[in-house]
């Protein structure tokens, strides 16, 4: 009875299985109806797609891109006017975007840095008051967030006579806060030559003084020596061909700021806001790489007679940016995929002036795929950088 | 043999003025830093403090706070506003008694919420409902406890509980939109929702909506059918690289014309298929964390034991992965409630939507710190009770001590 079975079910493994039960037959099959679904769906939304542009006369194509936009846009990277094509709008756009997103991760990630070091002080009342900063501002939302910092701080600003001053340096007003410029002179670009020079110089000095350490033991001072070639090449630059920078403070003349660099209350509003935000989750990031290097570590660093720089530089840093790599980088998406809510400021970023084109032209899927495809061009882009980096962070740490 | 026995440590009694000197004083710059991040205190609680009592205007909320709660819903139709928030209110109270923990103190907190908000100047009308509530949570906790020390009762009333919560949400669907041509519930269009309750019911449906959707397509990408994981990752990663606004955008302009001819769909549906999508992808690779942290050898034991490929997957598979991601989907939920705000952008009127008509009216010119700042609290006090709930969760579920 029992041989019988086994001759009938085991024994006889390359038995024909029958093609109903063969997995790979199964797995072709199932892919083969997958795909048939997806194609039925897909086909049946496309068909109701063209009747609906056939009904309101549309067309898919980008050939609108080079008719004449025919509208204002308040803050342009690059010279602008409404005469100009739909498609150059379009690209004011893109780079008013990167723009407050450049800046924006900068700024931020000061912020976070700062706010997550404030996390872990051993000062009691700092902690607590970062912990607040970390908890009010995750805790809503980002959008009510960008609305407040625009209506209710910026607007509520005195008016441009009676602007806020830091120092003479920087004004703040309604009308949005005037920076110090910082402009080259004629000199500059000999300078920098001059400065790539020093740079060399110190390079090399520095090589050798280290290749004296390294061969005779005694201290070879290479920073120090490297920083004062430098520091020597700099300011001979300097005295010979005079100041390589100019800057100039901004002015109140009328119902204007004029000199410095000016950021529109928009921008203002939109930067604070994404700033502020993304500041707190980068806080968070910051604080769980830090607290993720074992105590142990630090304490066998200070056994092995490290000083407290060379700990942070060399043991706490390097295993704590494996930790923050790979999040920080989606905080700086999210910044970047966030600086769309700009629309809610009036900021003329690439979503809202992807919109206000479709407003004008009623082109759905041109308008849907410029902006969409924008960001996802943006976000792959960042993430294969950040991925390079990451390799490199992971290769040194081992 | 002598017993090796590990001393405790010394226990170091801290006085108030040794905490001070260690925590506050302790190398000169943390005096410094104490000092400034006093004045700051000081200068910012002062100066909110000053203008929130004499300056602020608060009658801008307390005469529309009917709007930011409920938008537009008919008045003569709140009742069942009120009989949705009375079930959960008996839910919360059942839970309570039954479990204890922190569905205790979400009670409590609710149960005290609804006996201040009684407190206030209000209809009577409103009055009775709010007492209505407190009375359903006493009511729950009382049967809740009652059964506790009985298994022959607490078990019954366990599973009505946890059908209850499972029957809320259809329940509440129901029950707000109503059924057209009846006289007791008669259709109320979601057009007509608004505020508060427009911001709950958007991020509950796209919840309970996008969480099975977001399994499938975490099964999907680790499939081991090619056609399927090339969809799945195709999704997953083109809904991840775009912000939000440009998937509600496209769910609003585009939707209506992927439909076919005469099909129309409300604009509060449309943002909710958004969010929907959106948070889907999300829940996606959540769950794909779930999944590969379950060793193969499950999957293999499973085999073994003759379970097929869909009972491996849904028996073996699915329950250990998503108990290992509810922390991270509750994140993700969270963060969904708080995005809900943006569909003040598509011109819906959800709490901040609601903000903004308010601040449009002309009497209420100039008021916007007030009214940012009560929806910013409104958000907050949710958020923040989700994130502590989830805290907790987590901590009772002891994700990453097994």
């Amino acid at each position: 009875m029992r041989e019988a079975f086994l001759q009938e079910n085991l024994m006889q493994p390359h038995s024909a299985i029958p093609f109903w039960r063969s997995e790979r037959v199964l797995r072709a099959a199932a892919q083969v109806l997958f795909v048939v679904l997806l194609a039925l769906v897909a086909g049946f939304l496309y068909s109701n797609l063209i009747h609906a542009l056939q009904r309101r006369g549309l067309s898919a194509g980008f050939g609108f891109l080079s008719l004449e936009a025919g509208f204002r846009i308040g803050e342009t990277p690059i010279p602008y006017d409404p005469g100009d094509s739909y498609g150059r709008a379009f690209l004011v756009g893109v780079l008013n975007t990167l723009r407050v997103t450049g800046v924006g991760i900068l700024l931020a990630t000061l912020l976070g840095l700062v706010a997550g070091v404030a996390r872990l002080s051993p000062n009691w009342l700092i902690r607590q008051i970062a912990a607040a900063y970390v908890e009010l501002i995750r805790n809503t939302p980002l959008l009510v967030q960008l609305v407040f910092w625009y209506y209710a701080v910026i607007f509520k600003m005195p008016p441009i006579q009676e602007s806020l001053t830091v120092g003479n340096l920087i004004l703040i007003s309604q009308r949005g806060v005037a920076l110090p410029e910082i402009s080259v002179t004629p000199a500059f670009y000999p300078w920098l030559g001059v400065l790539a020079l020093g740079t060399m110089a110190a390079w090399i000095v520095w090589r050798v003084r280290q290749r004296y350490h390294d061969a005779t033991g005694r201290p070879g001072y290479a920073w120090l020596f490297a920083i004062g070639i430098w520091a020597l090449f700099v300011a001979v630059g300097w005295g010979i061909l005079g100041h390589p920078l100019a800057w100039e403070r901004p002015r109140i003349v009328g119902p204007a700021y004029e000199g410095g660099s000016i950021l529109t209350p928009e921008f203002a509003a939109l930067l604070v806001g994404l700033v502020v935000y993304t500041g707190a989750f980068i806080a968070e990031v910051v604080r769980g790489g830090i607290i993720s290097v074992r105590k142990g570590q630090i304490e066998a660093a200070r056994a092995l007679g490290l000083r407290e720089g060379q700990i942070l530089r060399l043991i706490i840093l390097p295993q704590a940016l494996r930790v923050i790599i790979p999040p920080l980088t989606s905080q700086y998406l999210n910044l970047a995929k966030n600086s769309s809510l700009a629309i809610a400021v009036g900021f003329p970023d690439l979503f809202s002036i992807g919109k206000t084109i479709f407003n004008q032209t009623g082109q759905p899927i041109p308008a849907v795929v410029l902006v969409m495809g924008s960001y996802l061009a943006m976000s792959l882009f960042t993430s294969l950088l950040m991925n390079i980096y990451n390799r490199q962070v992971r290769f040194l740490e081992k | 043999m002598a017993v090796s026995r590990t001393l405790e440590p010394p226990k170091v009694r801290v006085g108030p003025g040794e905490w001070v000197r260690k925590n506050l004083l302790s190398p000169w710059y943390n005096a410094l830093l104490t000092v400034i991040g006093l004045w700051i205190l000081y200068e910012v609680g002062r100066g909110l403090a000053v203008w929130a009592l004499t300056q602020a205007r608060w009658d801008v909320i307390t005469d529309n706070i009917r709007l930011f709660l409920v938008g537009q819903f008919p008045p003569g139709q709140i009742w069942r506003v009120w009989l949705s928030l009375l079930f959960s209110s008996l839910l919360f109270g059942l839970g309570g008694g039954l479990w204890g923990g922190t569905i205790r103190q979400f009670a409590c907190a609710l149960g005290v919420a609804f006996f201040l908000l009684a407190l206030l100047p209000a209809s009577w009308a409103t009055r009775g409902w709010l007492i209505g509530n407190l009375a359903a949570i006493l009511l729950g906790y009382g049967t809740g406890v009652w059964g506790q020390g009985n298994p022959q009762r607490s078990r019954p009333l366990r599973y009505a509980t946890i059908g209850g919560w499972l029957l809320l949400f259809p329940v509440l669907v129901m029950l707000l939109s109503g059924f057209s041509g009846t006289q007791v519930l008669p259709r109320v269009e979601a057009g007509l929702w608004g505020g508060l309750l427009l911001t709950f019911l958007l991020s509950l449906v796209s919840i309970v909506l996008s969480f099975p959707l977001g399994v499938l397509l975490a099964l999907g990408r680790r499939s081991a059918l090619p056609a399927v994981r090339l969809f799945s990752v195709l999704y997953i990663e083109l809904i991840r690289g775009v912000p939000l606004v440009t998937v509600l955008f496209m769910a609003d302009i585009m939707l209506p014309l992927f439909l076919p001819e005469g099909l129309r769909i409300d604009r509060v549906v449309r943002a909710m298929a958004g969010f929907t999508l959106f948070s889907a992808a999300y829940v996606a690779e959540n769950v794909r964390g779930g999944l590969q942290a379950i060793p193969e050898g499950q999957i293999e034991a499973a085999r073994a034991l003759g379970l097929n490929g869909f009972q491996t997957t849904f028996l073996i598979v699915l329950p250990q992965a998503l108990r290992l991601v509810i922390p991270a989907n509750v994140g993700q939920f969270i963060s969904l409630f708080k995005d809900t705000s943006l569909v003040a952008i598509m011109g819906l009127l959800e709490l901040l939507g609601i903000g903004k008509a308010v601040l449009a009216n002309p009497a209420y010119m100039g008021l916007q710190r007030e009214v940012y700042l009560f929806v910013a609290l409104i958000y907050g006090v949710f958020s923040y009770a989700m994130s502590y709930a989830s805290r907790r969760l987590e901590i009772a579920l002891g994700v990453g001590e097994r």
